[in-house]
């Protein structure tokens, strides 16, 4: 098993990977422009495809280069510049109206973190990998996951939740670069590609929304209630 | 032979979706539709019974076919039929001819994603086909274009690929247990999982479960996580709203009960059953509060569909021969009744030209033979004698007394009362109600609208008369496939 015999080098570059794609979710958290969270969004997915290279050369897993590859490809370039058109064609370049101002979702960001180390740290010691990379990662994969939720439910800016969405999926697939490393090539393959389908229809609907509720925040969308 | 059967009913909605691509013509796309729900449906029906000889895998392990999917695959069968059939006069009504096409495409391959996700044997191509019929259905939802349709699939789209992502979590946390014992690579098929299930670690195996569960239970629309559904299914043309509530909610409940069978099969795992159980009672509640005070009349069905989650959540937590049997029931009589539901509802709309229940008075005078049917099915879907749902709920129950959650049976017959007197007490306005009388009504729905409710609604009253033995062994064999411990 990968996790539990790593070099010290191999281990603390994981580490460092795998904390600087959190911080990255930080910054999407503590910024209010949409162009700033698709910079730290295609940041982080470079990171990402990054870690797939480290797994890949330190595990032993020839077939994770391929995916840091489509990672690149996708989520490093496609998606980013999809998004990127849908905020040029918007005309909106930052959130108005934020429920939580981005320092008070720094400070909540950071509970949730500490939450999920706590959850992370307990089900490690269940499986006695207590002080292993494992820890951390489990650790990353909750936090952004609960980061991602924070902002779909803090921001209303239609970019701003495909965002969180990706985010979520982004700590998903992290933490499974790490955990389990050898999850079919299929599943991973068809998950990269479903996330570009998501983004195509997330795009179609955001000109929906534009051309029919007449704005893009979810804030205006509150017809349909009871 | 079934793999066959398998291929025709894959093959029939595929081939319609490029037909109405390709001919761009409304009357056309509407019956090539119809002729693949009925070949798909003509396909799926000999299914249960060849899945009786034990699962069967296709392609590399890829495709199965057991007895629980087999059953779920013909409930959606059957509703992908009524629902194309009822589409053919009701979509006209809408005056929308030039996107037709496009709209029976996306129609066809809903129903194709859908048939597609209780075949799916590897667990995380399951998880991809749940997601995908999520992408299909929002453009059926938005189809009309309208403020809130639009409203209703973005809300649709965010809440529910945010959902499923935590049973993509889920379904990380069981392959990372899994490898933990087997080593990084294996087969992640539900089988095998079933069988590792026992040496993976308890926490591990019932935090994944809890994601799993809230993940497919946002899809299956169990309260909480239900948000999505009133909206969605009151947004859409009725031909969808009945997809999404008849077929679409079984496909990602099969997913929560396949998981279930995994953690039973690791023992003395009480939790994963408990609140699945809580998770349906609270279903119950939700949807008794709203249907009591409910204005909108497909809201009203919506909330309905919360409900009978909820019971099959109940039925499926209960367990034993006794509530999968229910539970399964209830699943094919829930199929049938919601779209006999949403095809009234959708031609009471279409003919009163409204949605609030407030406007809509006097609806046997106008609507005789619609009127009388869709009165017939608001009876079955409260779950009163002789229809179908009377049986399935009473054996659910009776699963549920015997069983250690009983408190959640009796909370469930005290919310049914009051389901039931909440929904007829709206029926009886609308039929019986004092308002403003007689109007001209604002569209004639013909007899395309009208034959689906037949279709539907005899067989319910047939089921409720006549639980056939057959099937009550079949539903055995189920429940022993999926591992339960008989009562």
């Amino acid at each position: 098993m990968l996790i539990t015999h790593l070099s010290p080098l191999a281990a603390s570059l994981f580490s460092l990977l795998a904390i600087a794609s959190l911080l990255l979710a930080f910054v999407m958290l503590g910024s209010r422009w949409l162009l700033d969270y698709l910079l730290a969004f295609t940041v982080e997915s470079w990171v990402i495809a990054a870690l797939s290279v480290a797994v890949a050369y330190y595990g032993g897993y020839p077939e994770l280069y391929l995916i840091a590859i489509l990672t690149i490809l996708f989520r490093g370039m496609l998606l980013p510049y999809l998004i990127l058109r849908i905020i040029r064609r918007l005309n909106v370049d930052r959130e108005l109206h934020m429920t939580l101002q981005p320092s008070s979702s720094l400070v909540v960001g950071a509970l949730l973190v500490i939450f999920a180390f706590v959850v992370a740290s307990h089900l490690g010691g269940q499986l006695g990998l207590a002080g292993t990379i494992a820890v951390l990662a489990l650790t990353v994969m909750l936090s952004m996951k609960l980061i991602g939720f924070l902002m779909l439910s803090v921001r209303s800016e239609a970019i701003s939740q495909i965002l969180g969405l990706l985010v979520l999926e982004n700590g998903i697939f992290l933490g499974s670069q790490i955990l389990v490393p050898g999850m079919p090539l299929l599943i991973e393959l068809v998950i990269l590609f479903d996330l570009l389908v998501v983004v195509v229809s997330f795009g179609i609907l955001v000109r929906y929304l534009l051309a029919h509720v007449g704005s893009t925040s979810s804030r205006d969308l509150q017809r349909l209630v009871g | 032979m079934t793999a066959l059967l398998l291929l025709i009913m894959m093959l029939a909605p595929a081939a319609a979706m490029l037909g109405c691509l390709l001919s761009r013509r409304a009357r056309f796309s509407a019956y090539i539709n119809l002729v693949a729900a009925a070949v798909a449906f003509a396909a799926a029906v000999p299914l249960p019974l060849l899945s009786l000889r034990g699962p069967r895998f296709y392609l590399n392990q890829y495709i199965i076919l057991d007895s629980a999917g087999a059953w779920v695959l013909l409930c959606t069968a059957v509703v992908y039929l009524l629902a194309s059939i009822y589409a053919v006069g009701y979509m006209r009504l809408l005056n929308e001819d030039e996107r037709l096409h496009r709209f029976y495409a996306l129609f066809a391959g809903f129903a194709l994603t859908m048939l597609a996700g209780p075949l799916m044997n590897n667990i995380g191509v399951y998880w991809i086909a749940i997601e995908l019929t999520t992408l299909v259905s929002t453009f059926l939802v938005g189809f009309e274009l309208g403020k809130e349709s639009v409203e209703a699939a973005w809300k649709y789209i965010i809440v529910v690929s945010a959902g499923i992502s935590l049973a993509l979590l889920g379904t990380v946390l069981f392959y990372w247990g899994g490898s933990l014992v087997l080593g990084p690579t294996y087969d992640f098929t539900w089988s095998v999982l079933r069988e590792v299930a026992p040496r993976i670690n308890s926490t591990l195996l019932v935090m994944a479960f809890l994601l799993v569960l809230v993940g497919y239970g946002t899809k299956a629309g169990l309260a909480p996580m239900h948000t999505w559904l009133p909206d969605a299914h009151s947004e859409g043309p009725a031909p969808v709203s009945a997809m999404l509530s008849g077929a679409l909610l079984n496909t990602a409940m099969l997913g929560i009960v396949r998981f279930l069978s995994v953690t039973d099969a690791a023992h003395h795992m009480v939790l994963p059953r408990t609140v699945l159980v809580a998770f349906g009672a609270f279903s119950l509640l939700v949807a008794a509060l709203f249907i009591v005070r409910q204005e909108g009349v497909k809201r009203l069905m919506a909330y309905s569909s919360v409900e009978h989650m909820g019971v099959l959540a109940l039925g499926f937590g209960f367990g034993g021969t006794l509530g999968v049997a229910g539970a399964l029931y209830h699943m094919f009589n829930h199929s049938l009744n919601k779209s006999l539901m949403f095809f009234g509802a959708g031609n009471a709309m279409r003919s009163f030209g409204t949605k609030e229940i407030g406007a809509i008075r006097g609806v046997l005078r106008h609507l005789p033979v619609t009127g009388a049917l869709w009165l017939a099915g608001a009876i079955a879907i409260t779950g009163a004698p002789p229809f179908g749902l009377f049986l399935s709920e009473l054996s659910i129950l009776r699963a549920g007394v015997a069983g250690n959650n009983a408190w959640a049976a009796w909370l469930m017959v005290l919310l049914l009362i009051v389901i039931f007197i909440g929904f007829l007490n709206h029926f009886r306005r609308m039929y019986f109600g004092d308002g403003p009388g007689t109007r001209e009504l604002r569209a004639r729905c013909g007899g395309w609208c009208v034959a689906p409710m037949w279709l539907a609604l005899i067989p319910l009253l047939l089921l409720g008369l006549w639980w056939p033995q057959w099937l009550l062994h079949y539903f055995e064999h189920v429940s022993v496939q999926l591992g339960e411990n008989t009562l």
